[in-house]
């Protein structure tokens, strides 16, 4: 049967506290924490890495890839094929964009389910809206990918649909017109009036379809961008209390069309067999889909509950920075110029998938790849390696204060490659006083700059923490 | 297959160089004009005299047409070369070889950068964005790696690094105070030095060498025709120039600890100049401070001081103006600031003025006790991957 053969989910390192936004603006902003992209990540990194741990260990490769987010990089230039390059699939699997809404996610998934041969829905959002408003202070960031596919001896599957429904209806609680900054909501009251209908609807049809009561689930999950609705449809599915799955606003934030994934992920890295998990999202109508849990399958090397935490706390004014509401004097020193086209595909497999050269007559590795051997000069005996996931140590390093970089200072590590190969790296998600030569670190793929508007993709070192990243 | 060299078939019979420092008010052809006419009155010459020119300079011009059109020269070979930050010393090398070969009689290197026009904090980038895979990091950061890696491989502690850098610092700008033609004039306390805001890694502002505008020119005959001109003639020695593989960003094995290009073009320039110990023979030497912990590994990668006990011989003063083996006696590129293009040339107009006694309260005592021979040192690029020059030049033919 079809059903999810892997998943992983994405969430970034930095944290920012909601007091912060009360102590700078004076205004109430509640308890917790919210994730928040760094400088340099957008829904399209998110993207990557949560396809990264999606594919971890995955038997097969998928044949589609669709990627969903309301905040795409890119308008008029697909998103999905930076995603399809940076995980190294073949060139004959197809990557397109589901792309404006929260909704989209739903569109994805159910795109994936329904299509033939293994398919990647990468769901990824960065939520935030003008200062000291309810979507800057309750949103997250974040991504989640699911591989779908059929039951084979090396892709076991995880969990299995039992029934699916929508519900859709036009009305306006929620929208943003292209480029603007934030959107714009409806009285709140209307848009709960107009959501829980539906939420209800949908739910007792999946259940229907699907053959199973509320009070058998194991676990309910409610997402949408409209916290009363969600909370108002969680209420009275006549489930368990303690079915209810926690909505994750607390640490992370509503991740936008990550977020009903985002908890799927949470519920699936601790379901057991046969567990029933509904799934309903709330975005424009409702989407239900009703799964069982195999109690198989490869799980994440890392799970939600390992991420929900976070790393670092980042400040209100550099939150405000990194997303563009406070513009900083820049360094005397030249713009920052795109790349440029004709190399950037050129170098396709180096630049997005981290993929060097190992010469076959000595075995030393290139990063970049090169044609002649730096240690044995040989010429054109060269087989691709990709490095992406290999770990790191720090040879030696250094902190940049004069370079540009939208986040300054920038830190730059020699780095030795486990197995061979040395690079020189852009350092991410660190502590510049932290930094020591001998540290672990590990790949992750990043927009080191935007210039000339051109997104520029590449990979940055970040530090191995705990055993994973 | 050999590097021969052109020993004592060549000689530098006048010299130019402008103050170095921000020309507001001229141009890059304003000091063209007067770099070059200060080096045909220096040799008593005649712009017309002169048949061939070599223009170094990397981001102020292209073509020949850059020293052509300011100078009016008229239909003569005007060659413009840039070579990184050895690009001055590349228009000399290349200028001389010209001479030796017995093309012309009588040829001019000239340099000259124009960098304070750019509004910019240190160079202007040369790297195209290409791909956009390479790491945007600054000079002195690239060149801020030496800095833990030495201390690491030859177990010194940061702050006694920190000792040994500003003390480089300090020693070139003492030497510029005493050099008018000098960007920064003045003593600097080694407080102020240790204290400076930091650029990158352990590189405060006071590590870094200034940007600046300047231009110099050396006029260069047939060692025998030398004496026509000038009674006080330079000869050339030696000239090595070398481009690595650029390995070392990509080589684990490369340690940040020495610029093997600088030992190979050092072992060039020693052979074809017949020396063997240059601690003992040189009078003196101008080395590429771009940064302070460059000037300390060049030490070692030059033969100064053997490995490891460099940073032992800058804190006991070998490297002073009255010490063992004076370094950067201008002031290096410390005071000076670095318009690429003019570098090179510029510290050759130090060895011209020292072996020829006339380097005022900078003389260095030794050239009066018999030590006759200069070196002079660029290196463009970064640790791991730099093209270098040495160069060494002499007030006496060789026996």
């Amino acid at each position: 049967m079809r059903g999810i053969v892997g998943y992983g989910a994405y969430l970034p390192y930095w944290r920012l506290e909601r007091k912060a936004i009360a102590d700078a603006l004076g205004v109430p902003a509640g308890a917790g924490a919210r994730a928040v992209a760094s400088y340099d990540e957008d829904t399209t990194s998110l993207g990557v890495e949560a396809g990264r741990a999606a594919l971890h260990g995955a038997g097969v490769s998928p044949q589609t890839l669709y990627f969903a987010t309301s905040a795409p990089a890119y308008l008029d230039k697909t998103n999905a094929t930076a995603i399809h390059a940076a995980l190294d699939l073949p060139t004959a699997a197809m990557a397109i964009d589901v792309v404006g809404s929260v909704r989209s996610a739903a569109g994805a998934m159910r795109a994936a389910l329904d299509a033939r041969g293994p398919a990647l829905a990468v769901l990824s959002d960065i939520r935030t809206g003008l200062p000291g408003g309810a979507d800057e202070r309750d949103g997250g960031d974040g991504a989640v990918a699911f591989l779908l596919g059929d039951a084979a001896a090396d892709a076991r599957t995880i969990a299995e649909p039992l029934g699916a429904a929508s519900a859709t209806a036009e009305f306006l609680d929620r929208w943003r017109l292209p480029g603007e900054p934030a959107s714009r909501l409806w009285e709140e009251r209307f848009g709960e009036h107009a959501y829980v209908p539906l939420g209800e609807a949908a739910l007792v049809e999946a259940l229907k379809q699907a053959g199973v009561t509320a009070p058998a689930l194991a676990r309910l999950i409610v997402a949408g961008p409209h916290g009363r609705a969600v909370r108002r449809v969680a209420g009275a599915a006549g489930v368990k209390k303690e079915a209810i799955a926690d909505d994750l606003l607390g640490t992370v934030g509503h991740t936008g069309a990550a977020h009903a994934g985002l908890m799927l992920a949470a519920a699936l890295d601790g379901a057991r067999a046969d567990e029933l998990i509904a799934v309903v999202a709330l975005a424009d109508g409702a989407d239900v889909t009703v799964w069982r849990a195999t109690g198989a399958g490869t799980r994440p090397i890392t799970s939600v509950a390992d991420q929900v935490g976070g790393g670092g706390r980042v400040s209100y004014p550099t939150f405000l920075g990194w997303r563009g509401f406070l513009t900083r004097e820049p360094p005397r020193r030249p713009d920052p110029q795109p790349p440029e086209a004709p190399p950037a595909r050129r170098a396709e497999a180096w630049k997005f998938a981290f993929t060097g050269s190992r010469c076959q007559a000595c075995g030393a590795r290139h990063l970049p790849p090169q044609r002649v051997c730096v240690k044995c000069h040989a010429v054109d005996r060269m087989t691709a390696e990709r490095l992406a996931d290999v770990p790191a140590t720090i040879a030696t390093f250094t902190v940049d204060r004069l370079a540009f970089s939208p986040s300054p200072p920038m830190v730059v590590a020699v780095l030795d490659f486990e197995g061979g190969g040395r690079f020189q790296s852009e350092m991410t998600d660190v502590d510049p006083r932290a930094v020591k030569i001998g540290d672990r670190v590990t790949m992750t793929f990043r927009r080191l700059v935007t210039a000339g508007g051109v997104h520029n993709y590449f990979w940055k070192a970040k530090p191995l923490r705990g055993g994973h990243a | 297959m050999a590097s021969n060299g052109i020993r004592d078939r060549v000689a530098i019979v006048g010299m130019g160089c402008t103050p170095f420092g921000e020309h507001w008010d001229k141009s890059a052809n304003d000091l063209l004009v007067d770099a070059a006419g200060e080096a045909l009155t220096s040799a008593g010459v005649e712009l017309r005299q002169v048949d061939a020119f070599w223009l170094g300079t990397l981001f102020s011009g292209q073509s020949g047409l850059t020293l052509s059109r300011p100078l009016k020269i008229e239909y003569k070979p005007v060659s413009r070369l840039e070579n990184y930050c050895a690009t001055g010393s590349e228009a000399f090398r290349n200028a001389c070889y010209a001479v030796a070969s017995g093309a012309y009689d009588v040829a001019m290197a000239i340099g000259v950068e124009k960098l304070k026009d750019s509004g910019f904090s240190g160079l202007p980038s040369t790297r195209s964005s290409g791909d956009g895979t390479q790491a945007a990091m600054t000079a002195p950061a690239m060149f801020s790696l030496l800095a833990p890696a030495y201390a690491k491989k030859y177990g010194i502690d940061e702050a006694q690094l920190k000792e040994v850098m500003t003390r480089i610092a300090w020693k070139n700008h003492r030497n510029g105070a005493l050099n008018p033609r000098a960007q920064f004039r003045k003593e600097v306390p080694k407080e102020t030095i240790a204290c400076s805001p930091l650029v990158a890694g352990a590189l405060g502002i006071f590590d870094c060498s200034g940007v600046s505008d300047g231009s110099a020119a050396a006029v260069i005959v047939r060692a025998e025709d030398a004496h026509r001109y000038t009674k006080n003639p330079l000869y050339v020695k030696a000239l090595s120039f070398v481009a690595g593989p650029a390995a070392g960003p990509i080589d684990p094995d490369y340690d940040y600890t020495t610029f093997p290009e600088v030992v190979a073009s050092a072992a060039d320039a020693f052979a074809q100049a017949g020396i063997k110990d240059p601690r003992q023979e040189l009078a003196m030497a101008e080395v590429h401070d771009c940064f302070t912990p460059t000037e300390l590994v060049l030490m070692e990668d030059l033969g100064f001081s053997s490995r490891g006990t460099a940073w032992k011989d800058v804190l006991a003063g070998t490297f002073d103006l009255d010490g063992e083996l004076a370094v950067n006696p201008d002031g290096g590129l410390k005071s000076f600031g670095h318009p690429i293009g003019a570098s090179g040339l510029r510290m050759l107009f130090e060895c011209w003025l020292q072996l020829r006694g006339e380097a005022g309260k900078r003389q260095i005592a030794s050239v009066g006790r018999g030590r006759t021979l200069a070196l002079t040192h660029n290196l463009g690029g970064a640790p791991g991957e730099c093209v270098s020059f040495v160069g060494v030049v002499g007030s006496e033919p060789s026996a």
